[in-house]
This record gives structure tokens, sequence and C-alpha cells, in this order.
């Protein structure tokens, strides 16, 4: 266990080929870098998880009522499905979050893989449980929403089983974690998981337009002509936005666990843990 | 617009409540485990650190006295 407290890019040689070309223009460069490297090192990020998640959980709360607000009592009922249509306000936000963590979990295994950053890889492994519940919430919610308006609890249709293929692949994810004691191998060999499950990111989402599915196509990622109208479609972005902000709050304690595993060693954590 | 009406959702109710409750359940979930985890892991590292300091401190007050019990 490596018990520094540097941000983990700090250590990394100037590439030789590149400094003697550019001697000049590298303190702009590193400068413009900077943040890159504060939120790369855990004791910045472990306090600003500490400070920023009150300000996100609240400002999340407040989305979500003006959001479903809007949604269950603002929004005319649909012509076709009556007030059954308000059901897309928990289940369109929920699976679009499944899609959104897995594809942040991706990218930050790959930054994890790539730039050998402990942190990346602490985020990761913090987005699968919460990516899984999302996808839970997706099904459940579109399996009662199918019920009366195609008349089936459950079908297997394009998008149905690629979003329960989407809900392997988390489990997947947490189960390969587990059965690593060491947390750097479990980092790395899950990794490889999360970025070869992402080709099922774009599965899910061309779905309904790839097959005959029993599931309405494309209604509202088409921005410049979008398929609803804006006294359906404004709750629906609210809290498409709210569930982002809660999902950002929620990883702010699930981060800190993660720092707290991988740095117990670092006396920054020692010291910060004494304090509080 | 009555209560009765809204609680109903045009026959709906059923369905739409259930989802939304649902939900509700899985958002509060998430908040709590994770805040349990966090604790739990807090806990555990101010154990482990305590713990350290005592050794530190056994050594440097009494290495290798034989059966020494610390109080």
């Amino acid at each position: 266990m490596s018990s520094s407290s540097r941000s983990p890019l700090s250590d990394s040689q100037p590439n030789p080929r590149r400094s003697a070309a550019s001697s000049e223009a590298r303190p702009r460069v590193a400068s413009r870098w900077l943040w890159f490297h504060k939120l790369g090192s855990p004791p910045y990020a472990y306090g600003l998880a500490t400070k920023l998640r009150p300000w996100l959980m609240w400002s999340s709360l407040i989305l979500m009522l003006i959001g479903a607000y809007g949604g269950l009592v603002l929004a005319p009922p649909d012509y076709q499905q009556k007030d059954a249509f308000r059901i897309i306000y928990v289940h369109v936000p929920a699976a679009i979050m499944s899609l959104q963590v897995y594809l942040a979990m991706a990218i930050a295994a790959a930054v994890g893989i790539i730039w050998r950053m402990k942190l990346a890889h602490a985020f990761a492994a913090a987005c699968a449980p919460v990516g899984a519940w999302f996808t839970v919430a997706a099904l459940a919610t579109g399996s009662i929403y199918g019920k009366p308006m195609w008349g089936t609890w459950w079908e297997w249709d394009p998008r149905i089983t690629s979003v329960l293929i989407q809900l392997f692949l988390y489990l997947g994810y947490m189960a390969l974690r587990a059965s690593f004691d060491d947390t750097q191998r479990a980092d790395r060999a899950s990794a490889v998981l999360a970025i070869v499950g992402v080709v099922n990111v774009p599965i899910v989402k061309y779905s309904v337009v790839w097959w005959n599915s029993l599931h309405q196509g494309p209604t509202i990622s088409k921005l410049d002509t979008p398929s609803i109208t804006l006294s359906m479609g404004w709750p629906l972005y609210t809290l498409v936005l709210a569930f982002m902000v809660y999902f950002a709050a929620v990883m702010c304690d699930r981060l800190r666990s993660e720092i707290l595993k991988r740095e117990r060693n670092a006396s920054w954590l020692q010291e910060n843990i004494a304090r509080s | 617009m009555n209560l009765q009406s809204f609680l109903s959702m045009s026959g709906y109710g059923a369905y739409v409540w259930s989802c939304y409750g649902l939900t509700i359940a899985v958002l509060l979930w998430n908040v709590w485990s994770a805040r349990r985890q966090l604790r739990e892991a807090i806990v555990h590292a101010r154990r482990r650190t305590e713990a350290q300091r005592e050794d530190a401190a056994r050594r440097g007050a009494g290495a290798g006295v034989p059966g020494e019990v610390r109080s």
C-alpha cells in the first residue's frame, strides 16, 4: 500500500521529447492542467466531496419537487394514455441515468487504466451500485408502465432485453470487484469489464431505431425537433437534471468511502479523521 | 381539481403511484446506504489509526519487556 498523499499524476516524468521542443510553453500548460491535478489528488477530492454534498442534495431535492409538481399536476393528460403517461417522469430519468452512470463509470475506468490514476478507479467503483439501482428502477417502472399500455408486464423486446443486460453488466462488475482482496487488482480487472461493457450503451440507446420494438422511438433526444410538447417536456427535463444532481450528491459519499478504503495509511487522512 | 380525481389518475392510479413510490424508495435507499457505508468506513479508519498509535506508543515505551501487560 502506498502511503502517498501526493497527486497520483505528480510523479510522472515529463516527456523528454516534448519538453525539449517547448520548454517555454510548459508553465502555461502546467497551469492549464492544474485543476486536473488538484481534482486527481485524494485529499482535495475528499474535502471537495464533503463540502459539495449538502448543496447538491438540497438542489436535487428542490428540482425533484418542482419537476414532480409539474409532471403530476401542471402537465395536461395525454390524449391517448390519459394520466398513465405521468409514469414517464420517473421512468425516463431513471433509464437515462442507468446509461449515463455506466458511461461515467467506463470513462473513469479508462482514465484509471491509462493514467494509473487511483482516484478515477475509486470513482468507477463508487458508480456501480448507484447505476445498478437506477437500472432496477427503470426496469421496474417500465414493467408497471407496460401492463396498462401494452397489456404485458414483460416482453423480450430489444429495448427491455438490452436494459436487462445493462443491469447484469453492473452486477457482474460488482461481483468481479468483490472477488479480489487486493483493491488495485480489483480496479484493473473490473476496469476492463467496464470498458468492454460500454458496447451495450449504444445498443440500448438505438435498440428502438434498429429493431422493431414495442417501445416508442426517440422522443426527447432530437433536441431541435423534440416529439414532446413543452408543457409535458419541461417537467421531464427538470427531473432528468434533478436525477443527475442527485447522482452527484450520492457519489460524494460513495467516493469518500472508496478514498477511505484506498488511502487508509495516508497521513492526511489520519489527521482528517482524528479531527472530525 | 379535487383530490379524488388526482389520486385516481383517470383509473391508472395503482400503476402511476406504485411507480412513483418505487422510484422514491430506490432514491432514499441509495442515499441511506451511501451514508451508512461512509459512516462505517470512517469508524473503521479511526479504529485503525488509534490501534496504530497505541502500537507505536507501546513499542516506544517498553519494547521487548517480556510479560508486559498494558492496562
